[in-house]
């Protein structure tokens, strides 16, 4: 194992372990006002009036009357108020918010508050929905050709469910109003530079005027880029009508209905056959973005670009789509569209080489994407694609072919077995031209004149590790003892924008202008004195440029690889799959932190096991939500999956610190297609199975249907 | 209304709220426990697990009432003793920590299956962190720091 990927303890590993790390619902709520939101009760309606009861002394009431600037939160778009306007569109919407010493008293005074709402027609069937935000079309190919000529046309639809982010940490965000009249936002958050532009906006000041410190975060798995925007923008206006600090930190039933989560999707998928090999590929994407648009465009471009999988689909259409309906915003998760469609294509590969009667592992290898094919938007895989032999490596681990030839056999009995597998890559870095045309990262090294040097960036660490895992970095191009090199969390008033913590790019790409900045200060060192060196993004020159309006060219630099196989039990009595075994091979480049990563391999894989089999969410007629706890929406416990097994291939990536590439989402992306496939199998037969998460229910309706 | 005496962290305490509070809330706003995290609020995840009288409970549903004349440990106590810096070693050395909310539920938890099974298997400890949630690590390394910490700690439990 290389130097730098040898474990360290992490440095932030003692004040966690020890329960001394502050999180923002730690701080002292002395001195501090509560803020509880008032929620719409409708998923769309006319807001007419709102009654308040009379008001105890220091207990205040905020709505858009207050917000001294833009009463919309700058995401992508600025479409999503900080509180209503005069129409509420999902059921849950912050109208305004209480807020005052007293938590209970402030619940006493939400409960007596009066909306006087005229109810409208709300669009909650994603099928029916017809506003789209977003709508994208590419391809490349003779789609025409290749389908007059098939030998077969297969067509399938193919659906996911929501999957909450469920990071243990709640949302909590506090604004403090400070001396001279700047404004303090502080909390749970991944992208300190993201709520500074929305707050500035909402307070109508400049950049100067409000400063955004990162606290302890609990977990964030996106559910924490876009919503702390939201949440620091309506404290922060409570903050500015009060003249006091205010907090606001979401109860769990509140976060997990109201808070954004990962798109359902409908995707339909039609294939062209010709001499037993896959010609062509017509898809259709529909994600429910629900009622804003937050980061569906991103989302939904991920999505799209990965609907043809690791396979090399010479004829390719794509047509996909946002759309609105009057539920809860949707927004990032891990992933960020790929999981969507890499489930699609994955279980439609599986069905094709079904119906042509062929070992569905063995058909999917002989359409693998290989090193200098073109990707789905016409750009290059410009390096070696290790999946032949991840494959083998998974194979070693858990004696895969024989399992999965062995499985294919009819089977009898109560109990019955299946192997799934999926194979799939996560493009490194943000979609598109991002990086280049609008993060534009800057980072700095402070060195001081002890000779000890502060990592001046801001990305945050969210239990990814970037708090040992960058100053490793520097460390190492240095030659200093790690103690030497510290990275806190971020503060924009002292922090240059090194863009957001996404898109599997901070270690990545921040981490590489890091080293770059270390072999500055190294050359420039001088003892005694206090110095400062900087660097900025540049596109690496191998790249074909990306234009978003042809969906044409390198969308990512470089890709991440993964090949996953999970085995299961199904009993055919009571629809229970028990998972025997999850094996995986990835490959993200050198790892910065053996055990960093191998943390990130595992907790991404188990939470997408979660996203593929446990984990339903859905809202009823009237659009509510209806799985918000604990109690109904499971999350996998310790007992709901044995030891998994990953390992790691490593594939360098010229351009990332020490061959480094993108590793935080990639290990989620494959799951649903290995679960899924997995059960498929064991049911055994003529079913084909089309959904994720797949339940214990969802067998039992299989089997029943077949029974009958 | 009498006051509810009890033992924190081997401190007598009192409390004078009513007996129909939360442990939890009386923890983190009166005892400055803030250690004792707030995950859900209604027993599911284990964030704010504390001992009673040794045993691992969700302290979001205990009622004040219920802890008059018991000892209750949180980690602000529990961090200051010998088992608890093997438990640490454990847990740095896999790297077992991520984002750290979870983990004060899950270190109380880890002393709770030890204490009742000083050579746990790991079904066991499985079985035994299945009441706490983390959506970090996949549970692998908590499983492994937890049985490199038996091995050794062997003696101190």
């Amino acid at each position: 194992m290389e130097k730098i990927s040898q474990s360290v303890v992490k440095k932030d590993h003692a004040p966690k372990m020890s329960g001394r790390s502050i999180y923002v619902c730690d701080i002292d709520k002395h001195g501090i006002l509560c803020g509880k939101m008032l929620r719409s009760k409708y998923a769309k309606a006319k807001l007419l009036a709102v009654h308040l009861p009379e008001l105890p002394d220091g207990y205040y009431y905020v709505d858009r009357n207050d917000v001294p600037g833009d009463n919309n939160v700058n995401i992508v778009m600025d479409d999503t108020p900080i509180y209503a306007r005069e129409t509420v569109e999902y059921i849950g919407e912050p109208i305004g918010m209480v807020c005052g010493p007293d938590e209970s008293v402030c619940e006493n005074i939400l409960s007596k508050i009066q909306i006087d709402y005229e109810e409208l027609e709300p669009m909650l069937d994603l099928r029916k929905a017809d506003e789209a935000f977003f709508n994208y079309e590419y391809g490349k190919g003779d789609l025409d050709k290749a389908f007059s000529e098939a030998d077969k046309v297969y067509e399938e639809e193919f659906g996911t469910g929501y999957q909450d982010q469920t990071y243990l940490e709640t949302q909590g965000m506090m604004a403090e109003p400070e001396e001279g009249g700047r404004m303090f936002v502080h909390g749970s958050m991944q992208c300190a530079y993201y709520v500074h532009g929305a707050v500035m906006r909402a307070l109508g000041c400049g950049p100067a005027g409000v400063h955004v410190h990162q606290d302890v975060t609990g977990g964030g798995f996106g559910g924490k880029e876009a919503f702390p925007s939201i949440l620091g923008c309506q404290v922060a206006v409570a903050a500015k009508k009060t003249g006091k600090a205010v907090r606001c930190v979401f109860g769990r039933r509140e976060d997990l209905e109201f808070t954004s989560k990962r798109h359902p999707s409908l995707c339909t998928y039609k294939a062209a056959v010709k001499d037993g090999k896959v010609t062509a590929m017509d898809i259709d994407v529909k994600f429910n973005a629900g009622a804003y648009t937050t980061l569906s465009a991103v989302v939904l471009q991920r999505g799209i670009i990965c609907a043809d999988g690791v396979y090399n689909i010479e004829n390719l259409h794509v047509h996909g789509r946002a759309l609105k309906t009057n539920t809860t915003p949707c927004g990032a998760y891990r992933g960020f569209g790929a999981p969507q469609t890499f489930f699609a294509v994955e279980m439609m590969m599986e069905h094709i080489a079904k119906d042509l009667g062929e070992d569905t592992l063995e058909f999917k290898e002989r359409h693998l994407v290989k090193q200098g094919d073109s990707t789905s938007t016409s750009g290059v895989y410009h390096f070696p694609v290790p999946i032949p032999a991840m494959i083998n490596e998974v194979d070693k681990v858990c004696n895969l072919r024989a399992k999965h030839k062995e499985y294919a056999k009819p089977q009898t009995g109560r109990y019955r077995k299946g192997i799934g597998i999926s194979m799939h890559f996560h493009g490194a870095g943000f979609t598109g031209s991002g990086e280049r045309d609008f993060i534009k990262a800057v980072a700095r090294l402070h060195k001081y004149k002890d000779g000890t040097v502060e990592i001046l960036a801001a990305n945050g660490e969210i239990g990814q590790g970037l708090r040992t895992t960058f100053p490793k970095i520097v460390a190492h191009e240095l030659n200093l003892p790690l103690e030497k090199v510290f990275y806190d969390h971020p503060d924009t008033s002292r922090v240059p924008d090194s863009g957001p913590t996404v898109a599997s790019r901070s270690l990545m790409t921040v981490g590489e202008l890091l080293r770059r900045a270390a072999i500055k200060l190294r050359t420039e060192w001088e003892d005694g004195k206090d110095q400062m060196v900087e660097e900025r993004y540049t596109e690496p020159d191998f790249m074909i440029p990306f234009y978003l309006d042809k969906f044409q060219g390198d969308a990512y630099p470089t890709y991440a690889w993964g090949v996953q196989a999970i085995e299961v039990e199904v009993d055919t009595y009571t629809g229970i799959s028990t998972i025997l075994g999850a094996y995986a091979s990835f490959d993200v480049g050198t790892p910065m932190d053996y055990n960093i990563v191998m943390g990130q391999m595992e907790g991404g894989f188990l939470q997408g096991i979660g996203y593929s089999s446990i984990e339903y969410m859905d809202y009823d007629a009237k659009g509510r939500i209806r799985n918000n706890s604990f109690s109904d929406y499971l999350i996998p416990t310790s007992v709901d999956v044995p030891n998994m097994k990953c390992q790691l291939h490593v594939e360098k990536y010229p351009f990332g610190p020490y061959g480094a590439k993108g590793a935080g989402e990639l290990p989620l992306v494959g799951a649903p297609g290995a679960y899924v496939g997995a059960v498929e199998q064991a049911l055994g037969g003529k079913i084909r199975l089309n959904h994720a998460p797949f339940t214990a229910e969802d067998t039992i309706k299989v089997l029943t249907k077949e029974d009958a | 209304m009498e006051t509810i005496q009890f033992n924190l962290n081997d401190k007598a305490v009192q409390y004078d709220g009513s007996a129909t509070d939360r442990l939890l809330d009386a923890l983190r706003d009166t005892f400055c426990c803030t250690s004792v995290k707030c995950g859900c609020k209604e027993g599911e995840c284990g964030a704010c697990s504390v001992l009673l009288d040794g045993k691992l409970v969700n302290s979001c549903c205990v009622a004040m009432g219920a802890v008059q004349d018991s000892s209750i440990v949180t980690l602000e106590g529990y961090r200051e003793t010998e088992r608890f810096a093997v438990l640490d070693k454990a847990f740095a050395e896999i790297s077992a920590v991520q984002c750290g909310f979870c983990i004060p539920g899950m270190v109380l938890a880890s002393e709770s299956i030890l204490a009742a099974n000083s050579h746990p298997t790991e079904e066991d400890i499985r079985v035994g962190i299945s009441g706490n949630l983390c959506r970090c690590t996949g549970y692998n390394a908590i499983v492994t720091a937890i049985m490199k910490a038996a091995k050794e700690g062997n003696g101190l439990w």
